[in-house]
């Protein structure tokens, strides 16, 4: 009996912590910034980037010239999964070799999967780049040294262990694309 | 006045614990300078909870305040940089101590049966002062505060499955924002001062059950003279108590000497990026937590490489919550007959030599780009690969090492006059 008593007490006791570690979740006001947001790029050059924010992260936009794009294919024996086959790094429209809607424009969760720093964009090739002497043009991060190509896929024996997140994103015309959503029909949750 | 302690000691055991813990509480006749932390800890404890109280009357827990409201301390609160500067001093400088204090158990085998539970609770002591510093370095939200977090919380993804939720738990949001900074406070400010404080009541409650050790490792209580009292044992009110207010005497001296002329330790104590506020989209060039926490995070670093299919980010993590793990495995590990370090063998010696120079070096590295050369031959990140076996080593090897070489015979009384 005062073992069921105890039992009964330590469920309730179990039920009673519930709403105080709930109440440490995401609150609505969090939940609702982190809506889809709309950005235009109309000002951004070939072989440029800039950033925004969604949900408190950067997102980067880049424009990748014909060369940059032309680099990824040449360094496939260097990343960790070149073919993008961790589903859970972007939605299936950014599964192939650009990691992107189209070719142009990458889309891309600034965060180092490794630690969450945010990468430095190193975009020239070669010595230049202060990164290796063989340096296809990408993303370095500080931190501890992760490395990954201009297309977010990270290099083989670095601490980062997957490819730079892709965002659900769309684009509503030749310089607008929203971010958070992945297509015009699906409702912001 | 022997009437007002009588009104007292009918109602409260008032002599009975002055003279229980303090007037008839022996304790070895030959405490060195080493004894000095213990007291000094509890000193540095008491400074950071009045400086803490003062300067949350001005400080505000609101990530769009907080960043100015610590610039408004130093600049316009009277005598606030004081206070300011006592709490960020007092901070590192209880790292010190207590980085010495567990330094001085090591040297003397205070861990030894029948101290496990002493050393057990100091352990979860050290582990709540990480938590308590971790914490308040989020609270002045620079941009070392911000992303030192960042990297800290995420680690907590690592976690296969359950990693992404919780870290979104302990944030409250998306990324660190407001919602972190006010729990953080709440927890700086309340929840780990409070089971700090329990944890060293209980700390000293299982010192006074077992009595200190001292620097022979002899056990004065199996000697008494016809009275009980310990033949090596002295009153530690009044011997102790004015012994170590000489320690505190010399500690203010440098405490003191460091808030009025070095608050800053060269970036030691205050990091240069932290006088940035912080920046979601801008990492400062070099992570680094503050020094106290480096040889920690050198641990985390070494590990690079992916282990049976799982992330060389995980088994950092692992392996840097298992580096401290050992420190609690202590008083199992340690299989040699002796306790002090006087009377070991100079296996012990070279072996806890050793792991001196590796701590300090992990210390180092873990401040530095693990991609830099700053020691000789190698890369930082391969010293600190060295350092973590060199770690390890001196703790599971300890089982074996300890019971090598011949220990010197110890007597059954204090040697020192």
């Amino acid at each position: 009996m005062t073992r069921l008593t105890a039992g009964v007490g330590a469920v309730g006791a179990g039920f009673a912590v519930v709403p105080f570690v709930s109440s440490m979740l995401p609150s609505a006001r969090a939940l609702a910034a982190g809506s889809p947001t709309t950005v235009d790029f109309s000002k951004l050059e070939s072989g440029q980037m800039i950033t925004v924010g969604w949900r408190g992260k950067p997102i980067w936009i880049v424009y990748r010239t014909k060369e940059m794009l032309d680099r990824l294919w040449k360094i496939h024996d260097f990343l960790l999964d070149p073919e993008s086959s961790r589903t859970s790094q972007q939605p299936d429209y950014a599964k192939n070799e650009y990691r992107s809607r189209g070719k142009r424009y990458s889309v891309l969760v600034g965060i180092c999967t490794h630690l969450g720093c945010v990468p430095l964009s190193k975009f020239t090739p070669g010595v230049n780049s202060g990164v290796q002497s063989d340096w296809p043009g990408g993303y370095y991060c500080p931190c501890h040294g992760s490395k990954y190509d201009l297309a977010g896929r990270v290099f083989k024996n670095v601490p980062a262990p997957s490819n730079l997140l892709v965002p659900p994103h769309y684009f509503v015309n030749e310089t607008t694309v929203i971010i958070g959503l992945n297509s015009k029909e699906e409702v912001a949750g | 006045m022997s009437g007002l302690l009588d009104w007292f000691d009918a109602r409260f055991p008032l002599r009975k614990v002055a003279h229980e813990h303090a007037l008839s509480y022996y304790s070895p006749k030959n405490f060195n300078a080493w004894y000095y932390f213990g007291s000094l800890a509890i000193l540095v404890l008491f400074m950071q909870i009045v400086t803490g109280i003062f300067l949350t009357m001005h400080y505000k827990p609101d990530s769009q305040l907080a960043f100015a409201s610590v610039e408004y301390i130093m600049r316009d609160v009277p005598w606030g940089w004081l206070i300011r500067y006592l709490h960020s001093t007092g901070a590192s400088l209880m790292f010190v101590i207590i980085y010495l204090h567990m330094f001085r158990s090591l040297m003397y085998g205070s861990f030894h049966r029948p101290r496990e539970l002493l050393w057990i609770i100091g352990s979860i002591i050290f582990v709540a002062l990480m938590a308590e510093a971790f914490m308040g370095y989020l609270l002045p939200w620079g941009n070392m505060s911000y992303w030192g977090a960042q990297v800290i919380i995420s680690l907590f993804t690592a976690i296969p499955y359950v990693g992404d939720a919780l870290a979104q738990w302990i944030r409250g949001d998306f990324v660190i924002g407001d919602a972190t900074l006010n729990r953080f406070f709440a927890f700086h400010v309340v929840l780990v001062p409070m089971l700090l404080l329990l944890l060293v009541f209980l700390h000293m409650v299982a010192l006074h059950k077992v009595g200190s050790n001292n620097p022979e490792g002899i056990e004065i209580k199996l000697h008494r003279d016809e009275n009980g009292i310990p033949l090596d044992g002295i009153p530690f009110h009044p011997y102790y108590t004015v012994k170590d207010l000489v320690g505190v005497v010399l500690f203010t001296f440098v405490y003191l000497g460091i808030v009025f002329f070095v608050p800053d330790m060269g970036g030691w104590f205050l990091e240069p990026d932290n006088f940035q506020v912080a920046n979601t989209f801008h990492t400062p060039p070099d992570i680094k937590p503050l020094w106290y926490f480096t040889p920690f995070y050198s641990i985390l670093r070494a590990v690079t490489y992916p282990l049976f299919g799982v992330a060389a980010k995980f088994w950092g993590v692992l392996s840097m919550g298992m580096s401290i793990g050992m420190i609690f495995l202590l008083p199992w590990l340690d299989r040699s007959p002796v306790r002090s370090i006087l009377y070991k063998s100079p296996i012990f010696t070279w072996a806890l030599g050793i792991f001196v120079v590796t701590f300090i070096m992990l210390g180092y590295l873990g401040g530095k780009n693990p991609s830099h050369t700053d020691l000789l031959f190698f890369t930082n990140v391969v010293w600190s690969q060295i350092g973590y076996f060199l770690y390890f080593g001196f703790f599971l090897l300890m089982p074996v090492y300890s019971k090598l070489g011949i220990v010197k015979t110890v007597g059954t009384r204090v040697q020192s006059k």
